[in-house]
């Protein structure tokens, strides 16, 4: 898409949605950023009964990163540390509640209701929960139609033909076959190639998978990675994968970024990463992930007891500490640390790199 | 851990054990001819996708069965004592909970919400053993401590735990009678890793410390691998493949057991998992051959015929490979793979 067509928004990219798919990267030259997200942070107030306000659940606390067209990246990170929170906000469903986001330099803070409407078309959602991501009174035909009368494809033989296309791509075929079926006929890999197919439908720019596999049996864990990488692949897209199983990122993503109590701590290459990991929670998170060998049974894992932290009260300094065994006294529990840079763009949160 | 009717029997045998549910679309064979023995201070594991019937056959183990039994048959012998002669009644009194006791799979979820998690880890003492609160009270302490619950939560209700914390609840509950047998289904699937790992760290302290015995039923491998003694691989309603650990991570025999063990992404590794192409198949009228023929890389004639059991080296395999028709395919397989 040309700057032109993104400036017109609304009203004529009517023209640039109906296209198929499958001209996507030809009309893709883009660079750069795609995505910005500036010191971002999404507090949910607390509420108690008979109380008011109570404080505040600070679920993302001052996230940055960019992510450039094509471009693919992991966050991994423990339940409740804030990773769907900041994928929802990315998405539009959360406001933010302080710092910005940009989407090909516009601000999504400012976004109309119409302009918010375009970016949806722009951005493809494939959320954790299959079983529980399709209307199941909804036909697998009326499913991927949805998506297409709201963008405004208003000929039936058109949008039978990008649905047909859509199925195709996510390997759902023969296609006559899958089009009448219904959630619970489905196979749970194939609930998620229909999330995925429905996801990708609009041709979206960016995909946002949040745990995309975590409710699926390993073969077909690795059916659904490779069809997204496929995807990526085919339409340059640019794919933020939220996990929190580190052994799957490296097949699919370039850049890494770990959450822990609604902070990044750690950001890098993929490989750089795994194989040099810097902060404490990081190096546990990889003690913590076992392979597949008998010789794991003869030894205890030494990973760190406990718990993260509540997001309403997080502990002064740096959330890890705690649980760190590297704990700094008067300095780790008093002071937040910076992002230190320990090479080549590979990012950590943590005094030990002062 | 007393009452054991002989020492030298392994404390676990199962034998053609066969739990079919009666549905309206047909008969499903969950649990279809399986047998596996367990020894004493051993743990095993079963491993196997979704559906493929490691609950049910954690259920036929012990008695918990839904009203739908279409066919429920089979010996299960504990120390020798063929425990599925007894009544149900005495099967209730007797063995279930005081021998073999269970953490069901989402058990967290399924913790009672008024109850103080303390009240619910000693119930199963004052029922099962007819023992006074304030001393099943005290035994419940002692089990907060063995699974890593720190002794002020006995007072506290589910909803204030985390997941974590009320998983490990659930598994003191099944410690707490002293049983021979733990069957853990799916115990950390649902947990965060380092919460895993933490549990499965514990998991190996009671095997070791207290002798305890498991069978753990889980569909991730890598995590099964964190306690196993033996593996047991179900597909299908059946296990196809028992083996030590030791050999089985290194080299599973079964062609279903080494295609999961590809589909494995590891983290230590670069080379890219693979996936098995199609599904398992419908366990309501399944293939009367090979159950796994339809995907199988090696399949070959024979394979149309249900395969039987082969012992090779003290591993246990249900596949015609290894018969002496297979040899040959295998011998033919690898040649033609070199060329
Ligand atoms: N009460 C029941 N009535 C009818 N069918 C049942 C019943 N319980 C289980 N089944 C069926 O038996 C088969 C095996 O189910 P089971 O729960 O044992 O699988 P599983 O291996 O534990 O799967 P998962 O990994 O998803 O927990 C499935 O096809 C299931 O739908
Ligand atoms: N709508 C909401 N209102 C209040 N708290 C929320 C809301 N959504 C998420 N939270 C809280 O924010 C924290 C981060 O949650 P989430 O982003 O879902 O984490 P993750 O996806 O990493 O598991 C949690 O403590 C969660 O309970
Ligand atoms: S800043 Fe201190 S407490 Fe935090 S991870 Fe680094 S060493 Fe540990
Ligand atoms: S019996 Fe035949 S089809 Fe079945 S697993 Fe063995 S080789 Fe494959
Ligand atoms: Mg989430
Ligand atoms: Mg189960």
């Amino acid at each position: 898409m040309t700057q032109a067509t993104a400036d017109i928004k609304i009203d004529t990219t009517r023209d640039e949605r109906v296209k198929p798919a499958s001209d996507a990267p030809s009309t893709r030259p883009e660079q750069g950023a795609l995505l910005s997200v500036r010191n971002l942070r999404v507090w949910f107030e607390l509420r108690r009964f008979g109380f008011g306000h109570a404080g505040y659940v600070r679920a993302v606390d001052d996230v940055s990163f960019d992510l450039n067209y094509g471009e693919t990246i992991a966050i991994v990170g423990e339940s409740g540390c804030g990773k769907s929170s900041l994928m929802k906000t990315i998405l539009g469903l959360h406001r933010p509640t302080e710092g910005e986001i940009y989407f090909e330099n516009r601000r999504l803070n400012d976004f109309s209701r119409r302009e918010m409407q375009w970016y949806r078309t722009q951005v493809g959602y494939v959320q954790q929960d299959p079983y529980g991501a399709l209307p199941p009174f909804m036909n697998v035909r009326r499913i991927l139609q949805e998506p297409l009368i709201i963008a405004g494809v208003k000929d039936p033989a058109e949008r039978e033909a990008r649905i047909r296309k859509a199925l195709e791509e996510v390997k759902m075929t023969p296609v006559e076959e899958f089009l009448p079926k219904f959630p619970h006929m489905l196979s749970g890999g194939q609930q998620q190639r229909v999330v995925i197919a429905r996801a990708m439908i609009l041709n979206p720019k960016l995909l946002v998978a949040d745990e995309p596999v975590s409710m699926l049996d390993a073969s077909v864990r690795v059916e659904i990675l490779r069809l997204l990488r496929a995807l990526q692949q085919a339409h340059n897209l640019a794919v933020i994968y939220i996990t929190h199983d580190l052994s799957t990122v490296r097949y699919f993503s370039r850049r890494i970024m770990v959450m822990y109590a609604g902070q990044v701590v750690e950001q890098g290459e993929v490989n750089d990463l795994l194989s040099n990991p810097k902060h404490p929670y990081t190096q546990a998170l990889i003690e913590a992930t076992s392979d597949p060998d008998a010789a794991n049974a003869m030894k205890f894992r030494e990973v760190p007891s406990g718990e993260p932290p509540s997001l309403v009260r997080p502990p002064a300094g740096c959330r890890f500490h705690p649980r760190c065994a590297y704990f700094i006294a008067d300095v780790c529990d008093k002071e937040t640390p910076p992002d230190f840079d320990v090479g080549q763009g590979h990012l950590a949160r943590c005094w030990l790199y002062r | 851990m007393a009452n054991r009717s002989s020492f030298d029997a392994p404390l676990l045998q199962v034998r053609e054990l066969v739990l079919h549910f009666r549905t309206s679309k047909g008969v499903v064979q969950a649990v279809d001819g399986v047998d596996f023995t367990l020894n004493a201070n051993e743990a095993v594991v079963i491993i196997g996708e979704s559906g493929c019937g490691k609950s049910s056959l954690a259920k036929a183990i012990l008695r918990l069965l839904p009203r739908n039994v279409h066919r429920y048959t089979g010996k299960t012998f504990l120390y020798g004592q063929e425990v599925m002669a007894l009544s149900d009644e005495e099967f209730r009194r007797t063995i279930r909970w005081n021998r073999i006791a269970m953490v069901p799979q989402a058990a967290m979820n399924a913790l009672n919400p008024v109850l103080r998690v303390g009240d619910q880890v000693a119930e199963p003492l004052m029922i099962h053993q007819g023992m006074r609160k304030s001393k099943a009270l005290e035994k419940a302490v002692e089990m907060f401590r063995l699974v890593g619950v720190p002794e002020d939560f006995v007072h506290r209700y589910a909803f204030e735990l985390s997941g974590g914390m009320r998983q490990r609840v659930a598994l003191a509950m099944a410690l707490v009678t002293s049983p021979d047998l733990i069957i853990l289904d799916e115990p950390t699937s649902a947990l965060d890793v380092l919460t895993q790992a933490n549990i499965m760290n514990q998991l190996k302290r009671i095997k070791k410390e207290m002798g305890m015995s498991f069978i753990l039923i889980t569909h991730d491998i890598a995590t099964s691998s964190e306690l196993a003694d033996r593996v047991a691989v179900m597909y299908a309603g059946q296990i196809v493949e028992v083996g030590d650990a030791l050999r089985f991570f290194q080299e599973p025999l079964h062609p279903y057991a080494q295609k999961l063990m590809a589909s494995v992404p590891r983290l230590r590794e670069t080379k890219d998992p693979e996936f098995i192409v199609g599904q398992p198949p419908s366990l309501i009228n399944p293939p009367t051959g090979c159950r796994f023929a339809d995907r199988c890389h090696r399949r070959f004639a024979r394979c149309a015929e249900e395969p039987p059991v082969i012992e090779q080296h003290g591993r246990l395999v249900k596949c015609w490979l290894y018969t002496e028709d297979g040899v040959n395919q295998r011998d033919a397989s690898h040649s033609r793979h070199q060329d």
